[in-house]
């Protein structure tokens, strides 16, 4: 049983989910408009259901991980290009594996809820919704979760790089075609942005390559023999760089984020969750898995500046956020402003501030996954996205106003909700190292509840406007997207352990790698023994 | 008295030829000359057919003859680097062999396009004598008649092509060079719509060619003048033997340099390329595009690895120039290209740059690296080039890229297959642009090239860019109203076109087939 080659299985799944939705056929001529539905409705399914076994496969995954077991589980290491080095090498710790749960479990959620967004129903009224292949976004949607469980389960450099650049595609059609308002400007600037630093990390994986290379024995680019590898500070130091500006780029931490705003406004809802709950992830994992334990003392040497800038990213995203008049936007800002939190607590280098890290990245997925494919619903009911055109909500659609609630209040860490547990660890973690960088951290809080209740005050509340007095509330397909999302807010926000479980091992082996303990708190007798022996 | 008069009579031995082992530039050459007696003797009707197998048949031919002779046992018996064929002039070794095979591959693939013809696509003028927009022109053009001269042109190229990284010595090499340009001058001024800027583009390229010939030549007489021998192996000797002033070898590799550097269309001797690129028919622009671009790379190779092998030092800092300013120079140029055919140009322009990152490594790695990037990139250019001969609008090809809006939604297909090309220029993972640029990077960072390869990326960062413009063009835009037509491809251009994108996709995933190849054919380097 455990020499299944799950994790292998669980990543072709979506593909051979693509490949069978390629097989319906596409549009035709001859075809009328119900048959052209049906066959569309069809690949829906297709997908619907392959992303259900791919769920079904990561779940046994996790049932079967065994959090105090070898470093990588359902390994799997093959040759691939010997001539360059590079393995197909898969396997997962416990970081890599609860966020590859959490795209299979997104997965479902994002292509329930954006069952008809290829129609292009979502834009704003009075653009003509053009006519897009229905097919073809359920394909482009299947392939990047294989990409994305790809990325996170990949245990070889090479193997890693190829799945980071080559997700791009899928999502800069997935906005350029599917999207809505400058999709266009949105989708070049969205990969430009992100080609520059994938190939910035080119350069490092290549140099890292070259310097793994001694005497007559070839290089690699295997994880595990690479983080022995003894490297001098300077060249840690240059290859900690190349990683870390593609890793900034793709997270996206202040000042690298412009893209992120415009993407996400730009993309379906469906798209933005996945571009802001999945690939943006890969930035933040990318940082914890290879920034820290390859270049331990590049990462030590850029820690102070990375703290500032993370700090800087949360205040200033949510500031910024707080202006917003587009609601998409104002999400995609309140997720820079999660992300400075994020790299906060990988950066503090406690245990606390990196399983509350990763914790974060997964409750992020869910709360902000919710926010945005309810502000998603209410966007198709009123064809607009502009925060001042709703109001009164609340009155005509409670159930889809109380969820909203519900996932707003996660997105300001409410206690009780799971965010709040990650964002408490990661600021005692980083407490425990950078008092200062905590407080600050900490003024994010407050600027949250801003910007959330403000949004949902606005949108909700008061009286209710004309354009959105017959809005129906949440029919069963999305309250089925949505439900599973905000049960597990509150489940997780309540009963956080076995995530933690999970994730508990491989910190401490990252924080290993790192030469990194935690700071032990001064012990209140031996501080009363020296404050009375000066 | 009769043993005196031997003596005295001038002796002239007879050479002695290595047929076996040249006959795949044979053949080639060999089915030239027969298709000039075709052109000549069959009648009009037979001609295309006759033409078509004979160019094909004899591709074919010297691709299994080339695969013989690389598998044959005597040749490289006891781990021989191979032989010097023709009293000295050719080399057979196994880098040529790969190059060679590349080349016949590639030629074969762009026959296909220049045979396309059914009536209105062929590319290629009606007679090329009559001036443009006379009654001449149009009488032709009426008749039917088409220039099936264009099949032994090409043959004589494509042997020029096969003959240029064989030479081992520098006349051998020039004539080389002289029999794979004379016919593409020719050809290139030979399309059949927009003569005036084909035959602009002819006249340009022969001028420049020839001055760049007159460089090339002049470099052979400095190192003629230092070494006393145009053998390339006798150079190297020279050269590193050599303790007197070095005038004379410095500005012969430089003139030898700047000649090759022009035919690879590396900047600043770039100029001539998205001239000749744009005002050629298109099908000769994918033969000049792959099959040149690998004959001249192959070229360079073996005169700076076996001529000046000992000299890395010396031409190193020289060619760290020249490949830093060909990607940047490519890459920003082609930000502000509007003509399809011209963004190929400078792409391909900026593909030479990465190349030569290859090439200045110097090592086994490189050399490998550098032949698998030619062929990998060889097969899709064609396929890109073969795309853009299927847009269409009255004036013959839709080359603006204005009139590609849209493309995307009137003929998914051929817009998602220039989509892939581009991608694959652009060198994402999981397509061969992507395997082939990590090889030649990693072969220069290994020899100490990664400021090159940091310029290299970024270099790649800043092309991405119109590839992505035109993507986003032909996917994100609204088809325009009288945009262009998507022609039917034929067979042929289908053929051309689905070997493109198979070998794209298949080198993206498994390349290591091909990579090993490569490999196996740079472990000995050249022979010398």
């Amino acid at each position: 049983m455990s020499n299944f080659p799950w994790l292998t299985v669980t990543g072709a799944v979506p593909l051979v989910g693509a490949l069978a939705i390629a097989l319906v056929p596409g549009r035709s001529a001859a075809a009328d408009e119900a048959g052209q539905r049906a066959r569309d409705r069809l690949a829906k399914q297709i997908a619907l259901v392959f992303s259900l076994i791919t769920l079904a496969l990561s779940l046994v995954m996790a049932v079967e991980f065994k959090p105090g077991g070898p470093r990588f589980q359902f390994a799997q290491t093959y040759q691939w290009i010997p001539q360059f080095g590079v393995h197909y090498a898969v396997g997962v710790d416990g970081i890599a594996l609860v966020l590859i749960v959490m795209t299979t479990i997104l997965m479902p959620v994002v292509l329930l809820a954006s069952w008809n967004d290829a129609e292009g129903l979502a834009g704003p009224a009075g653009e003509t919704p053009p006519r897009r292949s229905v097919k073809t976004y359920f394909i482009l949607m299947m392939v990047l979760e294989t990409m994305m469980i790809g990325v996170f389960g990949a245990t070889d450099v090479f193997l890693f790089y190829v799945f980071f650049e080559a997700m791009l595609i899928p999502m800069y059609f997935m906005i350029g075609s599917y999207g809505v308002g400058k999709r266009q400007y949105a989708a070049v600037k969205f990969l430009l942005y992100s080609l520059l630093g994938g190939l910035l990390m080119l350069v490092a994986v290549i140099a890292l390559y070259v310097y793994s290379a001694s005497g007559n024995r070839p290089g690699t680019f295997l994880f595990l023999p690479l983080t022995h590898l003894a490297l001098s500070a300077t060249v840690q130091k240059w290859l900690f760089l190349g990683f870390f500006i593609a890793f900034a780029i793709k997270a996206p931490l202040w000042p690298f984020h412009t893209w992120l705003p415009d993407a996400a406004t730009a993309a379906q809802p469906g798209a933005a969750v996945l571009l802001v709950g999945v690939l943006d992830k890969v930035g933040t994992f990318g940082m914890l898995r290879y920034c820290l334990e390859l270049f331990p003392a590049g990462a030590h040497y850029f820690t102070p500046v990375i703290l500032v800038l993370a700090v800087a990213g949360i205040l200033y995203a949510a500031i910024v956020a707080i202006g917003q008049k587009d609601m998409k936007r104002l999400i995609a800002y309140t997720s820079v402003s999660h992300f400075g939190l994020i790299i906060l607590g990988v950066f503090a280098m406690t245990s606390q501030g990196q399983v509350g890290a990763t914790l974060y990245m997964v409750n992020h997925g869910f709360a902000t996954g919710a926010l945005f494919l309810i502000a998603g619903f209410l966007i198709v009911r009123r064809r607009s996205s502009q925060i001042a055109d709703f109001g009164g909500v609340q009155k005509v659609a409670p159930v889809l106003a109380g969820l909203f609630l519900i996932s707003g209040l996660a997105g300001l860490a409410l206690p009780g909700l799971s965010t709040f547990v990650s964002e408490f660890l990661v600021l005692i973690g980083t407490f425990t190292r950078y008092e200062v960088a905590a407080i600050f951290a900490t003024l994010g809080i407050i600027l949250a509840a801003i910007y959330i209740l403000w949004m949902y005050q606005r949108t909700m509340t008061g009286p209710v406007r004309d354009e959105v007095a017959a809005m129906p509330d949440l029919r069963a397909r999305e309250l089925w997207a949505v439900g599973p999302l905000i049960a597990l807010i509150i489940v997780l926000g309540v009963y956080p352990r076995p995530v933690i479980n999970i994730i508990n091992p491989a910190v401490h082996q990252t924080l290993v790698h790192v030469r990194s303990t935690d700071p032990v708190p001064p012990h209140p007798a031996s501080a009363l023994k020296n404050g009375s022996n000066p | 008295m009769t043993g005196s008069f031997a003596a005295l009579a001038p002796v002239i031995p007879t050479p002695h030829i290595e047929y076996g082992q040249l006959s795949p530039m044979l053949l080639v050459f060999g089915a030239a000359i027969v298709g000039v007696l075709v052109e000549a003797f069959a009648p009009r009707s037979l001609r295309r057919s006759l033409h078509l197998a004979l160019t094909l048949g004899s591709l074919a031919g010297a691709f299994v003859l080339t695969i013989v002779i690389a598998t044959s046992s005597t040749l490289f018996a006891g781990g021989s680097a191979g032989h010097i064929a023709a009293m000295g002039a050719v080399a057979v070794d196994r880098p040529t062999l790969f190059i060679q095979g590349t080349i016949l591959v590639l030629a074969f693939i762009s026959v296909l396009l220049i045979a396309e013809s059914s009536h209105d696509v062929s590319a290629f003028a009606a007679q090329a004598a009559a001036v443009p927009g006379s009654p001449e022109e149009r009488e032709g053009l009426l008749a039917g008649i088409s220039h099936t001269e264009v099949y032994p042109l090409t043959l004589f190229a494509i042997g020029g092509m096969l003959l240029f990284p064989a030479s081992n010595d520098l006349l051998t090499m020039f004539v080389a060079l002289e029999v794979l340009s004379l016919p593409l001058y020719l050809l290139s001024g030979l399309a059949r719509r927009r003569r005036l800027l084909s035959q602009e583009a002819a006249m340009k390229y022969f001028l420049l060619g020839a001055f760049s010939s007159a460089f090339f030549l002049f470099g052979i007489a400095m190192l003629y003048g230092f070494s006393g021998s145009v053998k390339l192996g006798a150079i190297a000797a020279a050269a590193s033997g050599n303790t007197a002033s070095s005038v004379l070898l410095y500005a012969g590799i430089a003139l030898i340099g700047v000649g090759l550097l022009f035919k690879i269309g590396a900047v600043p001797f770039q100029s001539w390329k998205p001239d000749v690129y744009q005002g050629s028919p298109t099908p000769v622009t994918a033969l000049m595009a792959s099959c040149t671009l690998v004959s001249a790379f192959g070229a360079l190779l073996r005169v700076f690895y076996v001529a000046f092998g000992q000299l890395t030092w010396d031409w190193r800092p020289a060619m760290w120039a020249v490949a830093i300013v060909t990607m940047l120079g490519g890459a920003i140029i082609a930000i502000t290209q509007t003509d399809v055919k011209r963004l190929l140009a400078y792409s391909s322009i900026a593909q030479a740059g990465y190349i030569l990152t290859g090439v200045i490594a110097a090592t086994t790695a490189g050399l490998s690296s550098s032949m698998f990037y030619l062929a990998a990139y060889g097969i899709a250019t064609i396929g890109a080039f073969a795309i853009v001969t299927l847009i269409r609008d009255p004036g013959g090809e839709a080359g603006h890229l204005s009139s590609w809006a849209g493309l995307g939604k009137r003929s998914p297909l051929v817009a998602g297959t220039f989509a892939f090309f581009l991608i694959a220029f652009a060198g994402i993972p999981l397509t061969s642009g992507f395997s082939s640029k990590f090889a030649v990077f990693q072969a220069a960072a290994a020899s100490g090239g990664l400021p090159l390869v940091i310029i290299g990326v970024i270099s790649s960062a800043i092309i991405a860019f119109p590839y992505v413009r035109v993507i986003v063009l032909m996917f994100f835009s609204e088809p325009a109203p009288d945009g262009p037509i998507v022609v039917r491809p034929s067979a042929y251009t289908s053929l051309a076109v689905g070997v493109g994108v198979l070998a794209t996709l298949v080198l993206g995933f498994i390349p290591e087939p091909l990579l090993r190849l490569a490999h196996d054919a740079a472990a000995q380097l050249f022979v010398r």
